[in-house]
């Protein structure tokens, strides 16, 4: 029998077994963020302990720094403090700090995109959407600050290994269905906490036709179906992604180095302790309109009747009424919206900007709503401005930010207000997620959000695309 | 470094009935209260805005709840904890007093923060979890154990059974939950599995290639 990415990279970087039976796994790659480490790095001084491996750690700023604006200090005293703190640590710790360069991002966004994140890896990071970059075949996951002392002073944590459950998504996608929309649409199947124990690896064709950035999409949202890691095979869209980015090996180092990757790529007969499967070809635009991401329809759909749900479901939905205050069994077309929200580590790349910006060319922003787009880093920002879209969105009436986590959390100044409700391409629809307790999120992809902020309400984004043109 | 202060064998108190499946760290604890560098201050804001109004006046709340004061045990339903891997979350239920949590399951990364902090996240199954907060709803002032070399909850007289990973159970009945020396006394094995991962030797094309 086989073995899947998750043996082969899970056996590589085994260090030891440990007396509670956990294996003590050697972390290749540590990202870390100013919200989650500073009590990690103090628990370091206050144990006399140093950074074991401080070239195996990067730094970055990104949910706490304001978008509309990042000259220093920050508005924000606390924000300006964890700035400052995350500043010093890197300093002291020689740890290579992005947070104040042009390469300033989303700590999920950046990986990929410096070429940081490699097949084959362990990677840590403490935040949940760690499993972002499992998309370039590695093995991700997020933890929290007790981990990332350990991760500091070891480069090791322990662990216990998951089962991997294969996720093949067979067909093609439909033109004006993303990615986005098969991950909200697979955590529907297998709920908000199906992935419990579990890595899941996507593969199947729908899965292989995507290209890098939507992969990263799909990884991303992992979390909100329970499973800490989730993962694709690496393959040629993989080392063309990869090929000449600022940490990756060049030239014949190249060579040896995909040589590596294949050979970390799950085997044809690998062992999985469960499969499930959906045809990607059926999927239409998906929200997730509930206080969960799971809580998702089609776009041609009507929200569920609490009556008709499975009954271990049903408690959810009635708090989700609860909160939202829609009717069940209304459209979910026409759903009014008060904000659009369009970046995260989810969908704050430039195919996402871009699909976006497709939607909304040539068309105004909704009077009774407040747009705006968060690049999910400078580089993207960067890429963007090249490429005209700051431009096409302004036109439109949306606001172009610089790069942040944003309005995803809004532990910035990007906050709802009130009830209102966000057309967001977050990840998170969970109740005051967004900066009001009673705010509202849908989650949808970018072009969906970019057309509710033109219609104001939720609309089907397929229909103001170009004819003949919605493919992504 | 197992020291006696930090085994958890057994876990005695009253309980606090906080129901409802896929309860999320933001609602345990809202992201503005992450805006700081230290977790000493986090008891205070454990289930924030669902404990007080936008005028900062109380609400119904079962940590506002006078009959649950005092209560150590926390006792909940299905995948506690998901979302954001903040350990700010099991921090904050920690300093408001919380030393142990029953409930039908948890999310992962939840859960391992909880080890990580020596509290024991008990799973039953949901038959049980109903009954055991209709206990405590019914009599407040009821004494809880959870007991990890038996795996049982009692309370009051009736006892149920729980799992929960042996890994975690064994770390906690040690009191080897923090795991950073435990980790840390493996130095030498740490370096040879250095040396033997391929990509740890890899060069980068510019500017990356700091060893």
């Amino acid at each position: 029998m086989g073995k899947t990415l998750l043996d082969k990279v899970w056996d590589l970087h085994k260090v030891a077994t440990l007396p509670s039976g956990q294996d003590q796994l050697f972390i290749g790659l540590h990202l870390v963020h100013e919200v989650t480490s500073p009590q990690a790095f103090q628990a370091l001084t206050d144990r006399g302990l140093t950074v074991l491996f401080p070239q195996r750690t990067f730094a970055t700023v990104d949910h706490i720094i304001p978008t509309d604006g990042q000259r220093r200090p920050f508005a924000d005293e606390l924000a300006e403090q964890m700035m400052r703190a995350i500043e010093e640590n890197a300093r002291r710790h020689g740890i290579l700090f992005f947070g104040n360069t042009d390469d300033q991002g989303i700590v999920h966004i950046i990986g990929p995109e410096l070429g940081l994140t490699q097949p084959g890896m362990t990677i840590a990071c403490g935040d949940s959407h760690t499993s972002t970059h499992g998309a370039l075949g590695s093995l991700a996951f997020g933890v929290g600050t007790s981990q990332i002392r350990d991760i500091l002073a070891s480069q090791t944590l322990s662990l216990t290994r998951p089962k991997v459950r294969r996720i093949e998504v067979t067909g093609t996608l439909r033109p004006g269905v993303h990615a986005k929309d098969l991950i909200i649409r697979i955590i529907a199947d297998l709920g908000v906490n199906g992935g419990i124990g579990y890595a899941y690896e996507y593969g199947g064709p729908a899965v292989s036709a995507l290209p890098m950035e939507a992969r990263l999409t799909m990884c991303n949202m992992s979390i909100e179906g329970g499973a800490r890691a989730g993962y694709i095979n690496p393959d040629s869209v993989t080392f063309e992604y990869l090929k000449g980015r600022r940490f990756v090996p060049a030239g014949k180092d190249y060579e040896k180095a995909v040589q590596f990757w294949k050979g970390m790529a799950s085997d044809p007969d690998a062992d999985y302790a469960d499969t499930h499967t959906l045809d990607g070809s059926s999927l239409e635009p998906m929200i997730s309109w509930g206080i969960n991401p799971g809580q998702a329809i089609g776009v041609s759909g009507k929200l569920p009747r609490v009556s008709e749900a499975r009954p271990a479901d049903q408690e959810a939905l009635r708090k989700a009424y609860d909160h939202t205050g829609f009717t069940e069994g209304e459209p979910v077309q026409g759903l009014a919206v008060d904000v659009a929200f369009i970046g995260s580590c989810t969908n704050g790349r430039i195919s996402d900007l871009r699909e976006a910006a497709r939607v909304v060319k040539g068309r105004k922003v909704s009077s009774r709503v407040k747009a705006l787009v968060v690049p999910g880093s400078r580089a993207v920002l960067r890429q963007a401005t090249e490429e005209g879209l700051p431009e096409i969105f302004r036109e439109a009436g949306f606001e172009w930010r610089d790069a942040g986590c944003s309005m995803c959390l809004a532990m910035n100044p990007d906050k709802l207000t009130g009830r209102q409700v966000c057309a967001s391409s977050s990840n998170r629809n969970f109740i005051g997620r967004q900066g009001s307790p009673h705010g509202r999120t849908l989650l949808m992809s970018p072009a969906m959000a970019a057309a509710a902020a033109i219609a104001g309400e939720v609309v089907d984004a397929r229909h103001m695309l170009p004819a003949g043109n919605g493919r992504s | 470094m197992a020291e006696s202060t930090s085994i958890r064998k057994l876990i005695t108190g009253r309980a606090i009935v906080v129901p409802g499946d896929d309860i999320d760290t933001d609602r345990i604890i809202p992201a503005r209260y992450l805006r700081l560098i230290t977790f000493e201050e986090l008891g205070k804001y454990a289930f924030f805005d669902e404990r007080f109004d936008d005028n900062g006046k109380p609400r119904k709340h079962p940590l506002n709840d006078p009959r649950f004061t005092g209560g150590s045990i926390m006792l909940v339903n299905r995948n506690f904890g998901c979302g954001s891997s903040r350990e700010h979350a099991p921090q904050s239920l920690m300093r408001m007093g919380i030393q142990a949590f029953v409930g039908e399951s948890f999310a992962e990364i939840f859960s391992g923060n909880c080890t990580a902090l020596g509290l024991p996240a008990a799973r039953v199954s949901h038959e049980d979890a109903v009954r055991l907060q209709s206990f405590v709803e019914a009599d407040p002032a009821l004494v809880i154990t959870v007991d990890l070399e038996s795996l049982t909850v009692s309370a009051g007289g009736r006892k149920v059974s729980f799992t929960m990973p042996d890994s975690d159970r064994k770390s906690l009945v040690s009191g080897t939950w923090d795991t950073t020396a435990m980790l840390l006394a493996n130095r030498d094995a740490i370096k040879a599995a250095a040396a033997r991962i391929p990509y740890l030797g890899f060069g980068a094309a510019s500017g990356g290639g700091r060893g």
